[in-house]
């Protein structure tokens, strides 16, 4: 990994190559295009809809109309304000956990990478151990025992500030999830991260900040992982997908994000069982994921080919 | 070679054990109370029960008494839950996954790897196009879709297929086309960058400048190295597939191990948890071997380099 010559020194030519490189990419650009417009759908446009969780049983199955759009559900509940209040769930997931990873991920890769010798050695090693454990089954453990103490903070919570309890139990549902997938979702990342930090390392500012005598955590904090940090979160948007798919597993299986929250995971769950008959139950949420989670893979691979970030090892 | 092996077994231990170490905690962290479906008993009862579980001993005997009891007896611990031995739950239950996980493995090698190698051969084609298209269509749909819009579409219309069930030689297609869906996109990418890579490469022309029929560049000249890629995700892939038969198992009714999984964790039932856990480690282990075995079978240069990077 010592090729890649003078990209990041170039600071704004690195960018705008980057941005024309991005733009001639149609793919990437029509991802990008309908992420926006699935996000303003979902947090936007959301406010104005109806209450998702407003039931009326004399209303069931309601097909499409201009009062609601996409019908409603086995509860009467309107289903466009349920996909759009679901995505802001999966949507939020996909962008906490990455978060949380990238941030664990950088300071480990950057101190693995920085340290090198043995030090390094053993923490990938780590690492290698850790991606070999299977992540599913880790992320049900961890989950599982995440909301049980999230359970006991909402009671806490509740007892103590006066939070509305309805409305603290469904953050504390969803924010479990947050952490479940984050703690575990950084390995890949921090090898990135390392192979990043070793050809930066070896540059003239990092020897010149040497020679001015700072210290090590100085040098590796304001000079090595600002300059590494564009590679990196671009590369982390191709891990967001992947989180938005493991949130909707584990609400499928019951495990995630609970009814009468919604989330894209509890409204595919929610819309197998009517299947027979009321198939857009199914296929509407179902829709929406599958578009967001193929716009966010093309403008991943985009963003990734624009900026040629290289992984250590995939 | 040896040497390679040495010491991928052991890291292969090294992970299994801290799976084990990190289920283990894991498992103890989460409150609540594993008989909780008895609830009207004493606390005389609960005590006497949970003794003949050995959940009254200090935790860092109960987390080498596990481990020791599989070296030596063999004995994966008692399920909670269902009063059965875990190892019997872990037998009766495994087959049914392998089969349809085998399954799934063989959908996925046999429509990925084929539309991977047309999509590298028709490069920047209206075909290369449209394959990697539905390819990354197979990877952004999930399972739960595909599953049960499989079962109103395909099983209700077809006489023969059953919309869910287990047992009868048919029951598998629907199950394994679904779980085997995603890899197969994978492997289609996979394949397809792999096999581009080498055509690129300077041997590759001199073959084609020596005459050879463009069928023989790719059959004897590029797919043992352009299918390295393919192989060394097969590992990854059968933990996949593990992983997503979850799911599936729940919505093809498929009495796997998948189910059993769900419920250990839902009913704190620990060891339930930690031998189905190890189990799993142990399968994504030795598939993750193999695979390493098998490209360096195919790829002379990766035999001789030690460990990573």
């Amino acid at each position: 990994m010592t090729e890649q010559p003078s990209t990041v020194s170039q600071g704004s030519s690195l960018w705008k190559d980057a941005r024309s490189r991005m733009a001639k990419n149609k793919f990437a650009m029509g991802g990008l295009w309908v992420i926006v417009a699935m996000f303003s759908l979902c947090f936007i446009c959301a406010w104005f809809c109806t209450d998702p969780n407003q039931v009326n049983l004399t209303n069931k199955f309601a097909p499409s109309s201009i009062e609601h759009w996409f019908g409603t559900d086995a509860l009467g509940r309107d289903l466009f304000a349920r996909i759009l209040y679901g995505g802001q769930v999966s949507i939020l997931v996909g962008l906490i956990a990455t978060s949380v990873s990238v941030a664990i991920g950088i300071v480990y890769g950057a101190i693995s990478g920085f340290a090198g010798g043995r030090t390094d050695a053993i923490m990938m090693r780590i690492v290698d151990t850790l991606l070999a454990i299977p992540f599913l089954v880790l992320v049900i453990v961890l989950q599982a025992t995440l909301s049980d103490w999230s359970g006991d903070a909402t009671r806490w919570i509740v007892e103590n500030f006066n939070w509305d309890k309805e409305f603290t139990g469904r953050l504390t549902n969803v924010v479990p999830l947050f952490f479940a997938l984050g703690l575990l979702g950084w390995l890949t990342l921090s090898r990135i991260v390392r192979a990043q930090v070793m050809s930066i390392k070896e540059r003239e500012f990092v020897e010149a900040a040497v020679a001015l005598g700072y210290s090590k955590g100085r040098i590796l904090f304001r000079h090595i992982i600002p300059n590494i940090l564009g590679p990196t979160v671009v590369y982390s948007t191709l891990t967001v997908p992947g989180f938005i798919m493991y949130e909707a597993i584990l609400s499928f299986l019951g495990l995630g994000v609970e009814s009468p929250n919604s989330s894209w995971g509890v409204l595919i769950k929610e819309g197998a069982n009517f299947l027979e008959t009321e198939v857009q139950l199914l296929l509407l949420p179902g829709l929406f994921f599958s578009l967001t989670l193929f716009s966010l893979n093309f403008l991943g691979d985009g963003l990734r080919d624009a900026l040629d970030v290289k992984a250590a090892k995939d | 070679m040896p040497r390679f092996l040495i010491e991928r077994l052991l890291q292969g231990v090294l992970v299994l054990f801290a799976l084990y170490t990190i289920t283990f905690f894991l498992s103890k962290a989460m409150p609540g109370e594993p008989f909780t479906s008895e609830k009207n008993i004493s606390a005389e009862t609960k005590a006497n029960i949970r003794k003949l579980y050995g959940l009254d001993k200090p935790i860092w005997e109960q987390y080498l008494a596990y481990p020791k009891n599989i070296i030596t007896k063999g004995s994966f611990g008692i399920s909670t839950s269902k009063g059965r031995p875990v190892i019997d739950i872990i037998t009766q239950s495994f087959p049914n996954s392998l089969i349809l996980g085998l399954c799934a493995l063989g959908f996925a090698i046999g429509i990925g790897v084929p539309i991977g190698i047309l999509s590298a051969v028709r490069k920047n084609s209206w075909i290369d196009w449209a394959c990697m298209t539905v390819a990354m269509v197979g990877i952004c749909i999930p399972s739960f879709t595909i599953g049960p819009l499989l079962q109103i579409y395909v099983a209700a219309h077809i006489p023969g297929l059953k919309v869910a069930g287990w047992g009868n030689l048919e029951d598998i297609l629907l199950p394994s086309i679904t779980l085997g869906l995603v890899s197969a996109a994978y492997l289609a990418r996979l394949t397809r960058g792999g096999i581009l890579e080498i055509l690129s490469q300077d041997f590759v022309r001199t073959a084609r400048a020596k005459g050879v029929s463009p069928i023989q560049v790719i059959l004897r000249h590029t797919l043992r190295g352009g299918l390295l890629p393919a192989i060394a995700y097969l590992g990854p892939a059968f933990a996949a597939l593990i992983s997503g038969s979850f799911i599936v198992e729940t919505i093809f009714q498929v009495p796997g191990m998948g189910q059993h999984f769900v419920n250990a964790a839902t009913t704190r039932d620990e060891f339930l948890l930690l031998g189905l856990s190890l189990f799993f480690g142990f399968l994504i282990v030795v598939m993750n071997l193999l695979a390493d075995l098998l490209t360096g079978l195919l790829d002379p240069r990766v035999r001789h380099t030690e460990g990573i990077d």
